[in-house]
């Protein structure tokens, strides 16, 4: 099948089989669950991933003829994106077999839900200074500590762990993955409202929560790259939408503005067309890395210039909206007060802007690190966190 | 779409950029326009002749093709005529042929004007441009033409004391048609202009009484959208090559005991500056595939192209020139050169807001 055809096919099972209008009430992950057992019987689920784990074992390119296809339609797969665009890539990625064998399909089949457990109240942008501790205990880990921004971990069944296993080594060479289960007695899930108002992520307490060796990912005290590999893939999923459905029902969007706002005014077009301009330039962008990508050219730290794009853009876009729009947008049941209110989220989420930047110029650009105090330093002598 | 370079454009590419660098380093450009290299350019190269078609002498290459070239004489910050050249060329394969189809496709055309045909000009110019024989240029503002010589003053002609010939439109009984005027011919008197751009001239043309040939009807769309385009990929390479030369910077000096390029406050800069490019030369790509292969795409394209791209083109060669420190602001530095060249592609079409209004209207706010 070549791969027009492919996207029509996609579309067209798309258009069949998209739930549309708001679920009843508590309904949303018995939908989203059905919702992804379909998808996977389709054979849309796992499009690049190894077929012996569950996946199609096709290429990119129909992976982002799929992506293309779904942008018109609002896929009820949310609690799944974390899942699909980074920890199950990091387990296809670093994953033992029986890791694979045991994970990968059920997540696939939408039967389990995961999420990601690396930051916490002190250790953000410096994930590394974590201080979440694991420790070896006849055979399992067990671990004490924190997370926090946990995006789903209320619906979650299993997370990706990063903890800290030696606090006698500097702190990127003492910490360990692990896969935890998020339904063990220790771990208590407490939903943290963000800004908007909605309980959109979680707080987690680990306290005394056993892990079997063989739900460890990658050697001990090298979680440090498997982490970097989850954090790949976190910045182009999200660059790329992964798992997001599309944007076209977004209220700050230029479409849905025109029809709102008084475009004879010569002002007001011309932040329209500021809009359309900044929007179409990172689309395109983000087409052109989907190409490279395609072509073989892996697009890497080039993704964290989109993610950083992409984060400008929802403030501008959000920012303009309201403006436009004026005194009736920041009433609390207009989209907009939401979209301001949310638009921040892609400013700190997966990274803040100040981050991507030092990746941009570290990685893309090859400019000069930062002098760092913290690399060389005994974990346990180091300055961590918030300190008076 | 195609957003991404061929096997054949990046050998372009690297060829154009390999001459360049051996032909024209920065402290030749400084002394101004050079016929030999312009010549070898043409010659070695062929680059004058690559959107002409090859029933004309030409490569018969597509605006895609033609945007990697652009993008390297402009990273080079290259003198003399080659864009003007350009402009004129691209004017020239879209007139409309005799059955009425705009573009270079079938080479028998043009014979309703006059004893010598329209035809034979057309021939001769587009050949001539392939050949790098004639440098010429195009002018965007209509001129008087009186049954056989033209009149009319035209302020700020692009390279037009190094043009051989001029393209332009001339008010005729008939409407609006292309016309050739030789510029060294009996009534036409060129000023040499002295500009902001040290490496591009410009120059003054009256024209009174000057002897012309018609080339056919002026055509009514294609012409103005594709120079966007062809200017959009010379900004590109201005400031990739404005870039590369901070970031080279960055990475040698030292303030504070620490290489500048480690400081947040200049590499977060830098961050954004590419971040910039990238989207550049996205627009860049889907705008040159416009062109070639979506025309019902290019108005939207083109003017995107240059409502983006030289408002970045001029930003970061002027964060370039200001992340330099007091260095950037003297004469002999380089950095001004590409600050110059930025401002004046800017505004090398009009002013950028003609750009924005026309997004407007095709976006139908």
């Amino acid at each position: 099948m070549d791969l027009a055809e492919y996207r029509r096919a996609a579309r067209a099972w798309l258009q069949e089989n998209t739930p549309t209008g708001e679920p009843p009430e508590g309904d949303g992950i018995t939908r989203a669950k059905e919702f992804m057992a379909k998808l996977y019987d389709a054979g849309y689920s796992g499009i690049i991933w190894p077929k012996q784990w569950g996946g199609q074992g096709l290429t990119l390119a129909e992976e982002r003829a799929f992506a293309a296809a779904a942008r018109d339609f609002a896929l009820p797969t949310y609690v799944f994106s974390i899942g699909l665009g980074m920890t199950g890539p990091t387990l296809v990625d670093r994953g033992t077999d029986a890791q694979r064998e045991r994970f990968l399909r059920p997540l696939l089949r939408g039967e389990e839900i995961w999420c990601q457990l690396f930051s916490e109240p002190g250790a953000g942008s410096d994930v590394a200074s974590l201080q979440t501790r694991a420790v070896h205990d006849g055979g399992q880990w067990v671990v004490n500590g924190q997370k926090v921004w946990t995006s789903v971990a209320h619906h979650a069944d299993w997370g990706l762990l990063l903890a800290r296993t030696d606090v006698d080594v500097p702190k990127h060479q003492g910490l360990t993955m692990f896969v935890v289960d998020m339904h063990h007695p220790g771990v208590t899930v407490r939903p943290l409202k963000d800004m908007s108002g909605r309980a959109n992520f979680n707080e987690i307490f680990f306290d005394n929560v056993t892990i079997p060796d063989e739900h460890r990912v990658g050697e001990v005290n090298d979680g440090w790259s498997v982490a970097v590999t989850t954090l790949l893939h976190e910045r182009l999923s999200i660059s790329a939408g992964v798992g997001m459905g599309g944007q076209k029902d977004h209220p700050a969007s230029l479409e849905a503005l025109r029809q709102t706002v008084d475009t004879s005014d010569p002002l007001v077009r011309d932040q329209l067309v500021e809009l359309h301009i900044r929007s179409r330039a990172l689309a395109l962008f983000n087409q052109r890395l989907a190409q490279e990508t395609e072509a073989g050219i892996f697009p890497g730290a080039r993704g964290s210039a989109a993610k950083l794009l992409l984060a400008e853009l929802t403030l501008f876009q959000a920012d303009l909206a309201t403006q436009l729009v004026g005194p009736e947008s920041v009433l609390a049941d207009h989209p907009l007060a939401q979209a301001i209110s949310l638009a921040p989220g892609m400013a700190l989420g997966g990274g803040t802007n100040e981050i991507m930047r030092n990746i941009v110029g570290d990685r893309v650009l090859g400019l000069p690190p930062e002098p760092r105090v913290d690399k060389t330093v005994p974990f346990k002598d180091l300055k961590v966190g918030t300190q008076a | 779409m195609k957003l991404t370079l061929s096997q054949e454009q990046q050998q372009l590419r690297e060829s154009v950029r390999s001459f360049l660098h051996a032909a024209s380093p920065l402290p030749k450009v400084r002394q101004g326009y050079d016929p030999q290299v312009y010549a070898r350019l043409n010659g070695e190269l062929g680059l004058s002749g690559l959107i002409v078609p090859e029933e004309y002498g030409g490569a018969g290459a597509g605006l895609a093709d033609l945007a990697v070239a652009l993008e390297e004489t402009g990273a080079a910050l290259l003198p003399g005529p080659f864009l003007a050249t350009t402009f004129a060329a691209i004017a020239l394969t879209q007139m409309p042929d005799k059955e009425g189809r705009a573009g270079s496709g079938s080479g028998s055309l043009r014979n309703q004007d006059g004893a010598e045909g329209s035809a034979t000009v057309y021939t001769e110019l587009l050949t001539g441009i392939a050949e790098g024989r004639i440098a010429a240029t195009l002018s965007g503002d209509e001129i008087g033409y009186d049954g056989a010589s033209v009149r009319g003053t035209l302020a700020q002609v692009l390279s037009g004391m190094e043009a051989d010939v001029l393209v332009a439109p001339a008010r005729t009984a008939d409407g609006v048609m292309m016309v050739s005027v030789e510029l060294t011919a009996p009534g036409v008197t060129r000023t040499a202009l002295e500009t902001l751009d040290l490496t591009r001239g410009q120059a003054k043309v009256v024209l009174d009484g000057a002897p012309c040939r018609v080339l056919g009807p002026q055509p009514e769309s294609g012409i103005g959208d594709r120079l966007c385009v062809a200017l959009a990929a010379e900004q590109l390479g201005v400031m990739r090559a404005a870039l590369d030369a901070i970031v080279a910077y960055a990475k040698i000096r030292v303030a504070f005991g620490r290489y500048i390029g480690s400081y947040q406050g200049v590499k977060h800069k830098l961050a954004d500056m590419h971040g910039k490019l990238e989207q550049a030369e996205s627009i860049v790509r889907y705008a040159a595939w416009a062109a070639d292969e979506s025309p019902a795409e290019l108005p939207g394209a083109a003017a995107l192209a240059q409502a983006y791209v030289g408002r970045a083109c001029f930003e970061v060669a002027r964060d370039h020139l200001l992340l330099h420190g007091g260095i950037g602001f003297t004469w002999e530095h380089d950095a001004h050169l590409f600050y110059k060249r930025a401002k004046a592609d800017e505004v090398l079409i009009g002013p950028p807001r003609i750009h924005r209004a026309r997004l407007a209207d095709l976006l139908e706010l």
